[in-house]
C-alpha cells in the first residue's frame, strides 16, 4: 500500500472515529425563532427583538413554543406564521413561486460569471498560441530586451 | 449664526459652481490661468463650507433652538461630545459633514496638484461638480440652518438615544470618509478616461486614495458592528439592516478594484473592467446615502428619512450617464496591452477574486432590493433578513478564502500544476490538521447545523492562508537573510520595507482571517433569559450569574435600571457586572448599556431586557459569544497592514547600507537574477 494510500485510510478512521463521539442537541426553537422577524417594526429577527414592552416578540415567541409542542412539523409551524401575520413575517423569501427567483439569482450570477471567465480565458490563450505560432520567427535583440525588461518588472521582488 | 452659516453656504456654492464652469471651461479652451481661478475657487469652497460648519457646531453648543436642526437633535443636557456629534445625527447635518468632508479632500487634491497638473485639473472639474450637487442639496433641499416656526422652545428634543455613545462620535465620521474618499479615484478615473491620460501613473494615484477611502471604510463598518453590538443589545454584531448593506457594496467593489488594478500596473490589462470598478464604487458610496435617507427600505439605522431621494437617483443616473458617455467615446484608449495566458496565473487569481467580490455585492444588493422588486412583480412584500444573506453569502466568502491562500503562490502569467502542488503542500497539510484537530475536539458539522459546518470549513482555510502567506514570508526573508546575513526578524522587516505594498497587503490577508475566524465563532453561540430576583441565580455553559442587587438611578440627562451580578465561572469567581437600560428624558426613549466580559475565548454579554412588573424583578438576557474579540483583533491588523501598505517603498539602497552592529558588506540581493523570488 502506497504512502497516499495509507494516509487516506488512516484519514478515513480518524474521521469516522471522530464521528462516532458525541451528539449535539437539537436547536430547533432557536432555529425557528431565527427564520422569522418580529412584526413589531423593529426589523429584527424574532429571537433578536429586544425591545422592551415590545408588543409582538413575547406573545409571538409563546405561540412558536405552542405550535412547536403540538407537533407542527417546521413547515406546519412556518405555514401558521404566514396565515396569522403574512409573508414578511418570515426572515427570508420562499423558496416557490416568486420568492424563488431571489434565491436562484446570486448563484446563477456566480455560476455564469465564472463560466463566463473560464471560457474567456481559455478563448484568450486560444488565440496568443496561434498568435505566437505564426510569429515564430528569430526575435531581433531590441524585442527580446523589452521582454527581459517587462519580465523583470513584472517579477520584481 | 444662522446667517453666517447659511451665507457661507452660499458663497460655497457660488464658489464650486465657478471651480466647475471655469474648470470645464479651462480644460476646453486650455487656458491655463482660468484654470488656476477655478483651482483657486475649489480651495476656497473648503473655507467657506468649514465656516458654515463651524457655525453649526457653535450653534449647537450654545444651545441655540432657534435652528430647527439643532431643536431635533440636542438638548441642554447633552454632553459636550455629543453635542459635536450632532452636527452628522440628523440629516441636514450630516449632509453638511459630508460636503465639508468632500470639500477637506479637494483641497488636499487642488492642494498638491504639482503631481500632475492636467490631470488634477480634470479631477477637480469632477470633483467640482460632485461638491456642487451637495452644496445644492443642503442650500435648498436639507438647509441645516433652517429656522423654527413659532416660539423658541426652550430645550430641545435630544439626540437619539442610540447614538449617544462614544463610538457614534467616532463611526459616522469613519464611514463618510469612506464614502466621500471614493469620489477622490472615481473624479481621477473620470478625468484620466476624458483626456486619454497616457500610460498608467493615474492609477499610482489613484490607488493610494483608493487605499485611504478603504481603510476608512472598513474602520468605519466595523466600528459601526461595534457600536451595534454594545449598544443594540441584541447579542449580535451585524444583522443584514439594508444601511449595512450599503456601507458593504461599495467596500467590495473598492476591494476589488484594490486587487485588479495591480494587473493593470504590471500587465497592462483590466483597463475597462478597473474603470468601471471605481466608477460603480462611487455610484454605491452615493447609493448608501441613497438607501439611508431616501426611506426606499425600511431599516432599523434610517435615522432620518426625507424626500432627498429624488436628488439623489437623478444625481446617480446624470453620473451614470456622464460615464457612459465618456467610457464609449474614448473606450480605444482602455484596450489591453495583454490578455491571461493561462487559467494558473496570479492574473487568473485575481480575476476571479474579482468576480466573487462582485457576484458577493450583487447579492447583498440583489436581497437588499428584492423586498421592492417583490413588491412591484407581486404586489405583496416579503422579508429578506440574515437567513437568505448569510446562506447565499457564506459560500462566496469561502471561495474568496481558498483563492486567497493559492494566489499568492502563483506566479505572473502561468504557473505550473506541479508548482502549486509543491507549494500548497505544506499549507495545505497544515490546514488538513486544524481541520481533524476541530472535529476531533468537537466541531462535528454531521451532528449539528449547517453553521458548524460552515464554521469548520471557514477555520480551515484560515489555516490554509495563514500558513501561505506565512510561507511566502519566510521564504522571501530566507532570501534576504542569504544575500544580507541579516537576522531573520531583520531580514522580515527588509522584506516588507522593499515591497510594503505586497507584505502590506499580505498582513491585511491576515486580518481577514482573523476577521473569518471571528465570524465562525457565531456558530456556537448560546443564549439563556432569565428573570433575577435577589440572590438568584443563572446558569449558562460554565458561568453562573448571581444577583446581587437590582437598583435604579437618575440624572440631568437619563433614568437609568440596572442589575448588579457576581460572574463564577466553574465555581471561580470572575468579577461583577453590571447590566443596564437607560431611559433618556428629552427624547422619552429607552436605550441598552450592554455589560460585556470579552476574552478571546469567548463573550460573556450580559442584557438588561427589562422588568417584570408583577415581581419588580429584572429580566436578564445571557449570551456566550465565542471569538468576537478576534473580529475587533483583525480590524487592527487590517489597519496596521494597510498603514504599512501606504508607506513607500524603501529603496533596496537604503536598506542595504552595513549596519553598525555587524559591519558586514553587503550585496544587493537585486542585482542577481536568481536572488529574486516570485513576484507580486
Amino acid at each position: 500500500m502506497g504512502l497516499g494510500k495509507r494516509l487516506f485510510t488512516t484519514t478515513a478512521i480518524v474521521i469516522l472515529a471522530v464521528a462516532t463521539l458525541g451528539a449535539g442537541s437539537s436547536e430547533r426553537f432557536e432555529r425557528l425563532g431565527h427564520a422569522m422577524m418580529c412584526t413589531c417594526g423593529c426589523n429584527q429577527v424574532l429571537l433578536e427583538c429586544n425591545h422592551v414592552g415590545c408588543p409582538s416578540s413575547d406573545k409571538m415567541r409563546n405561540e412558536l413554543s405552542a405550535a412547536m409542542d403540538s407537533g407542527s412539523s417546521d413547515s406546519g409551524v412556518l405555514d401558521r406564521f404566514v396565515e396569522k401575520y403574512g409573508p414578511p413575517v418570515l426572515a427570508a423569501p420562499l423558496t416557490t413561486g416568486f420568492g424563488r427567483v431571489a434565491w436562484i439569482m446570486p448563484f446563477a450570477v456566480l455560476a455564469l460569471a465564472l463560466s463566463g471567465c473560464i471560457f474567456l480565458i481559455n478563448r484568450w490563450r486560444s488565440r496568443s498560441g496561434m498568435q505566437s505560432a505564426l510569429a515564430a520567427t528569430p526575435a531581433d535583440n531590441d524585442r527580446a530586451e523589452a521582454l527581459r525588461m517587462r519580465a523583470r518588472q513584472e517579477t520584481e521582488l | 449664526m444662522a446667517l453666517f452659516g447659511s451665507f457661507a453656504l452660499l458663497l460655497a456654492l457660488l464658489f464650486s459652481f465657478y471651480a466647475l464652469g471655469a474648470g470645464i471651461l479651462s480644460l476646453y479652451r486650455e487656458n491655463d490661468r482660468l484654470a488656476e481661478t477655478a483651482r483657486r475657487a475649489g480651495i476656497s469652497v473648503f473655507f467657506a463650507v468649514t465656516a458654515a460648519a463651524l457655525a453649526l457646531v457653535v450653534s449647537v453648543m450654545n444651545n441655540d433652538f432657534s435652528l430647527a436642526y439643532i431643536r431635533e437633535h440636542s438638548n441642554i443636557a447633552l454632553p459636550g461630545p455629543y453635542k459635536f456629534a450632532a452636527l452628522w445625527s440628523g440629516q441636514e447635518g450630516s449632509l453638511l459633514f459630508w460636503a465639508w468632508l468632500l470639500s477637506t479632500y479637494s483641497l488636499v487634491v487642488r492642494v498638491r496638484h504639482k503631481v500632475d497638473v492636467k490631470l488634477s485639473a480634470y479631477a477637480g472639474a469632477v470633483l467640482a461638480g460632485v461638491q456642487f450637487f451637495f452644496l445644492l442639496l443642503i442650500n435648498f433641499a436639507a438647509p441645516p440652518f433652517a429656522l423654527v416656526t413659532g416660539a423658541v422652545p426652550a430645550d430641545g428634543n435630544g439626540l437619539n438615544p442610540l447614538l449617544q455613545y462614544p463610538e457614534m462620535v467616532i463611526h459616522p465620521p469613519m464611514l463618510y470618509l469612506g464614502y466621500v474618499g471614493m469620489a477622490v479615484p472615481f473624479a481621477f478615473a473620470l478625468g484620466a478616461l476624458i483626456m486619454r491620460y497616457p500610460g498608467e501613473k493615474w492609477i499610482a494615484i489613484t490607488r493610494r486614495w483608493t487605499m485611504v477611502a478603504w481603510l476608512f471604510l472598513t474602520c468605519g463598518i466595523f466600528l459601526g458592528a461595534h457600536w451595534a453590538y454594545s449598544v443594540l443589545g441584541w447579542g449580535g454584531y451585524w444583522g443584514w439592516d439594508p444601511v449595512e448593506n450599503a456601507s458593504v457594496l461599495p467596500w467590495l467593489t473598492g476591494t476589488a478594484f484594490l486587487h485588479s488594478v495591480m494587473m493593470q500596473e504590471k500587465r497592462g490589462m483590466m483597463k475597462v473592467w478597473n474603470v468601471w470598478l471605481i466608477f460603480i464604487t462611487f455610484l454605491l458610496s452615493i447609493f448608501g446615502t441613497f438607501l439611508t435617507r431616501s426611506g426606499v427600505v425600511s431599516s432599523v439605522h434610517a435615522f432620518a428619512q426625507s424626500s432627498i431621494g429624488t436628488w439623489f437617483v437623478s444625481f446617480m443616473l446624470l453620473t451614470f450617464c456622464i460615464c457612459l458617455f465618456f467610457f464609449f467615446k474614448n473606450r480605444t484608449h482602455l484596450r489591453s496591452e495583454n490578455k491571461l495566458e493561462s487559467l494558473v496565473s496570479r492574473e487568473s487569481s485575481f480575476l476571479f477574486n474579482n468576480v466573487l467580490l462582485l457576484v458577493s455585492c450583487f447579492a447583498v444588493l440583489w436581497g437588499t432590493l428584492f423586498p421592492i422588486l417583490s413588491e412591484f412583480v407581486e404586489g405583496k412584500k416579503v422579508t429578506v433578513g440574515p437567513p437568505f444573506f448569510n446562506k447565499v453569502n457564506i459560500p462566496i466568502g469561502l471561495l474568496l478564502l481558498f483563492l486567497t491562500a493559492v494566489g499568492p503562490i502563483l506566479a505572473w502569467r502561468s504557473t505550473s500544476f506541479e508548482s502549486v502542488k509543491r507549494n500548497l503542500r505544506l499549507p495545505g497539510g497544515i490546514a488538513f490538521a486544524v481541520m481533524i484537530a476541530l472535529m476531533v475536539g468537537g466541531m462535528r458539522p454531521w451532528q449539528a447545523d449547517a453553521g458548524v459546518f460552515y464554521a469548520l470549513i471557514a477555520i480551515t482555510l484560515a489555516a490554509l492562508v495563514i500558513a501561505a502567506v506565512s510561507s511566502e514570508f519566510i521564504r522571501g526573508a530566507k532570501v534576504i537573510r542569504g544575500h544580507t546575513g541579516k537576522s531573520f526578524t531583520a531580514s522580515l522587516v527588509h522584506l516588507t520595507r522593499r515591497n510594503t505594498r505586497r507584505y502590506g497587503g499580505y498582513i491585511v490577508h491576515y486580518g481577514v482571517v482573523v476577521i473569518c475566524i471571528g465570524f465562525a465563532g457565531a456558530a456556537f453561540n448560546q443564549t439563556k433569559e432569565q428573570e433575577l430576583g435577589f440572590r438568584d441565580s443563572m446558569q449558562i455553559g460554565k458561568y453562573t450569574l448571581v444577583c446581587q442587587k437590582y437598583t435604579q438611578d437618575d440624572n440631568a440627562n437619563y433614568s437609568t435600571e440596572l442589575a448588579i451580578l457576581d460572574v463564577y465561572k466553574n465555581g471561580k469567581f470572575l468579577e461583577t457586572m453590571y447590566p443596564e437600560r437607560r431611559f433618556f428624558k428629552a427624547s422619552q426613549q429607552p436605550a441598552t448599556i450592554v455589560a460585556n466580559r470579552s476574552t478571546m475565548l469567548e463573550d460573556l454579554y450580559l442584557v438588561y431586557a427589562g422588568k417584570n412588573v408583577d415581581t419588580d424583578h429584572p429580566i436578564i438576557k445571557a449570551h456566550i459569544n465565542p471569538l468576537v474579540k478576534w473580529i475587533w483583533a483583525g480590524v487592527w491588523i487590517i489597519v496596521i497592514g494597510t498603514l504599512v501598505a501606504l508607506v513607500p517603498n524603501t529603496p533596496a539602497a537604503a536598506l542595504l547600507r552595513p549596519s553598525r552592529s555587524s559591519g558586514t558588506q553587503l550585496r544587493e540581493p537585486a542585482a542577481d537574477p536568481q536572488a529574486v523570488e516570485v513576484g507580486d
